[in-house]
């Protein structure tokens, strides 16, 4: 018999099963996070020409370790959490076959220590996309094979979930807003996961001779179903997780579920095509298949991001004007709890996507400006806004959430806490900012040495190239501290936090279920449909959330004004054709 | 069993749209949300990759 | 918590939307339209678009065909690396290898050239700089692009694309003439 436990403050169930796969499945993304962020240290200081810490097989090292363990492994992990948090706690149903769950967690534990050794054994310094025909250790690929079966096992069990929750009774009408964006995201994860399968087993099979030859075209092709979906299951992710700290902070309901979910709809049918950004000065390869995908068949999933962009805060807007927030355009903002880190990360992951992730990508990805930027320091610049002050920033604002709630304990250092979002952002925006500035300069990614000390011949960058890079590194010092904040205020709060009604023990923090008595065997009450709203008019000229639609609007101005300064960039360079 | 506060027969009287009911079943979105990408990126870019001519 | 509910109405599909969306939206998706057609609008009028031509070749055949170029047109040697300076509007050979692009050229000025490019080895990215031209360079593919240098000058050729531990030592050079 399935036992629960309800959060005394949100009234969320926890199955005992679940709740202890969520926990053990964010620790393990914690503890991955935390690895990143000691190598992101000496990949910052090394590009920062003036400190140039790392000797080159270090970097090389350290940035292939990094690139993994943050773009893999933490976000993985953590998004495991958040869909057996999406299906079994929302839908307050049990977890399906918790023992698949563990065998799941297990591979993807084994599997990243297993790459991890591989790499900091020192023969496996390949960057994370590991192009062949440059060859890693066997185990560096087998590494990434079981993580991604493991993986795989987790997706299925939320789909498994889902199946039980509906056979079971145990919501009425559709699945939450949130949910769905979780089944986007498990989606994704299961094209990202086929790629990873198609194009990981040969080339391990390769690495210990049974193949004689992978095609460096083909595997391009193939790894970026796996590298840039994967992405994209974050991108799915972090935006249930907005709608989620929406919902919870302000008590916001979606501006329209059909909007949101047919936003989400998009992202299910054109988002993965955007893989094929990383084709896009390859040789060989269609234009006509670069446009299509490029673009997400004709930017359908900037569509639907751009329209998430408008929903999240403005369900927010909506929810504070009932409030009573109604002065002006943008009292609600900034009457919002900035104080608290749960919304002020969630806020400030929203902005960054958008105007700094969002726009640097659609830019980056439009086929012909892609000559210009292709492998410079503006690529990782781009990703850092979308992953970073995205994805990671919005994880750890659910964390600050999850701390009480799942783990209850009280968070730790609540000073700190507070300020450590916007150290965070801080940071993470100014090395982005510079670093974009510096690959408009040329500067290319994954370099050890922009002086090219001992080449033949010698090229020197433009003196404003290694200033660009030195205030980007120092935001990204200031990032890491931030960062180094989150983990420590998280761990702690776990270890020493003040134990809540009803308490967690120690060991019980990390992966084991609370006290027996805060269990029960009643299967929770149906999830009800919330009563359903009259139409109430809050905003002006007929919009519900006119704030939000000017920030909007200042979105797309941007928008539009940076694209075409890139176009007029590009008409500057050499005619080719 | 919970008791449920509406009547399933009452639940069918009105008929679900067609998207939204494409929306409210995970398991056809899956398989829409795999073979997109499967035949737009994956087999057409296989495709284009091996149909480049032999250098002569 | 709405956002963690379910829909407020049944059939959620029916419910109207309001204004603001739907303008959003329309602005939105002009802009996506506008976003889409920019690049085919290139393709036509612009006059900076990577050529779709390129062949399956061997490392061993593009090395042939590159030697040739050197053994044709090599006008002197630089630190040991012949610049080979091919008459205007020809075909151009450059390889990059492990930790080389070789060989040097001499390009003249406002010519159109037909630039072959692959790789000996490993993946490489050619990168012109100051220009700022990247290109994935592969090995087992030859890549055929025209370019036309506009402005005379020394360039170099970066490698931006990961390729072991000498990665930071591989540049080449271009020069153009008046």
């Amino acid at each position: 018999m399935a036992q629960f436990r309800t959060c005394p403050d949100t009234g969320l169930y926890f199955h005992k099963s679940a709740e202890s796969l969520i926990k053990v499945n964010a620790v393990a993304g914690v503890v991955a996070l935390l690895l990143a962020g000691v190598l992101a240290l000496g990949v910052v200081l090394t590009r920062w020409q003036g400190v140039h810490l790392l000797p080159a097989d270090q970097f090389y090292l350290a940035l292939t370790a990094h690139g993994l363990n943050a773009l893999i492994f933490w976000l993985i992990f953590f998004e495991i959490a958040i869909l057996y948090f999406a299906s079994s706690t929302l839908l307050r149903c049990r977890l399906a076959t918790p023992g698949w769950a563990w065998l799941g967690f297990l591979l993807m534990v084994a599997g990243a220590i297993m790459t991890n050794v591989a790499i900091f054994q020192g023969n496996s310094s390949v960057m994370m996309t590991s192009y062949v025909p440059m060859q890693a250790a066997p185990h560096f690929y087998l590494g990434l094979i079981l993580f991604a079966v493991g993986a795989l096992v987790g997706v299925f069990v939320f789909f498994g979930t889902l199946v039980i929750a509906k056979q079971e009774n145990t919501y009425e009408g559709s699945i939450p807003l949130v949910t769905f964006g979780a089944v986007t995201a498990a989606i994704i994860a299961v094209f990202t996961i086929a790629c990873g399968a198609i194009i990981l087993i040969p080339t391990f099979l390769w690495s210990i001779g049974y193949i004689g030859h992978i095609d460096a075209a083909m595997y391009r092709v193939i790894w970026w179903g796996l590298g840039h979906s994967s992405q994209q299951i974050n991108v799915a992710a972090h935006v249930s997780v907005w709608y989620l700290i929406a919902g919870v902070i302000f008590g916001a309901r979606p501006m329209s579920e059909k909007v949101s979910r047919g936003a989400f709809l998009l992202y299910i049918l054109f988002l993965q095509l955007a893989s094929a950004h990383h084709i896009l000065v390859d040789p060989g390869i269609s234009s006509e298949w670069k446009v299509f995908n490029t673009s997400y068949a004709m930017y359908l999933a900037v569509l639907a991001s751009m329209i998430h962009g408008l929903t999240v805060p403005g369900s927010i807007e909506v929810a504070q004007r009932e409030k009573g927030f109604t002065k002006g355009l943008f009292e609600w903002l900034r009457k919002a709890p900035w104080e608290n880190p749960v919304f002020s990360g969630m806020f400030m992951s929203l902005v960054t996507f958008g105007f700094i992730g969002g726009i640097t990508g659609v830019v980056m990805g439009t086929e012909q400006i892609n000559l210009i930027i292709h492998n410079t320091i503006y690529v990782p610049a781009h990703f850092h806004a979308t992953v970073v002050t995205g994805s990671t920033l919005a994880f750890m604002a659910l964390t600050y959430l999850l701390i009480p709630v799942l783990f209850r304990r009280q968070v730790i250092l609540p000073s700190w806490a507070k300020l450590q979002p916007y150290i965070f952002t801080g940071g993470m925006t100014i090395m982005i900012l510079f670093m974009l500035g510096a690959g408009t300069l040329g500067v290319a990614r994954r370099h050890w040495d922009m002086d090219f000390t001992g080449a033949l011949l010698s090229f020197e960058y433009a003196p404003m190239a290694y200033t660009l890079m030195a205030i980007g590194a120092a935001g990204g010092v200031l990032g890491i501290l931030g960062g180094a904040m989150f983990v420590l205020i998280t761990v702690g709060s776990l270890l020493f936090g003040k134990k809540l009604e009803p308490s967690a023990g120690l060991l019980q923090s990390f992966g084991k279920p609370l006290a027996a008595s805060a269990y029960s065997k009643v299967q929770p009450e149906r999830l009800p449909m919330p009563p359903k709203l009259a139409w109430e008019e809050h905003g002006s000229a007929g919009f519900e959330a006119p704030g939000t639609f000017v920030l909007a609007m200042l979105l797309l101005v941007s928008f539009i004004v940076y694209y075409f300064i890139n176009w007029n960039y590009l008409a500057s360079v050499w005619p080719l054709g | 069993m919970t008791d449920t506060p509406t009547n399933p027969n009452e639940e069918r009287k009105e008929r679900i749209p067609a998207l939204q009911a494409l929306i409210d079943n995970p398991f056809l979105l899956l398989f829409i949300g795999v073979a997109m990408p499967t035949v737009f990126y994956i087999v057409w870019g296989i495709m284009e990759i091996v149909t480049i001519p032999v250098a002569p | 918590m709405t956002s963690l509910m379910p829909p407020a109405e049944r059939i959620w599909w029916n419910v109207p939307i309001g204004r603001e969306e739907i303008v959003w939206i329309g602005l939105a998706l002009v802009w996506c339209l506008i976003l889409f057609f920019m690049m085919p609008y290139w393709h036509i009028y612009g006059k900076q678009n990577l050529s779709n031509e390129a062949y399956q070749t061997t490392p061993a055949k593009f090395g042939e065909k590159v030697q040739a170029g050197i053994d044709q047109y090599t006008v002197r040697e630089e630190v040991g690396i012949p610049v080979v300076h091919p008459p205007a509007g020809s075909d151009v050979y450059m390889l990059g290898r492990l930790w080389q692009w070789w060989p040097i050229l001499e390009l003249e000025k406002d010519k159109t050239y037909r630039l072959h490019l692959s790789s000996m080895d490993w993946q490489h990215g050619f990168s012109l700089q100051p220009v700022n031209i990247n290109l994935q360079v592969l090995p087992g593919y030859e890549m055929v692009l025209s370019i036309t240098p506009d402005q005379a000058g020394e360039y170099a050729v970066v490698c931006n694309e990961y390729c072991g531990i000498g990665h930071h030592t591989m540049l080449g050079k271009i020069y153009v003439k008046e």
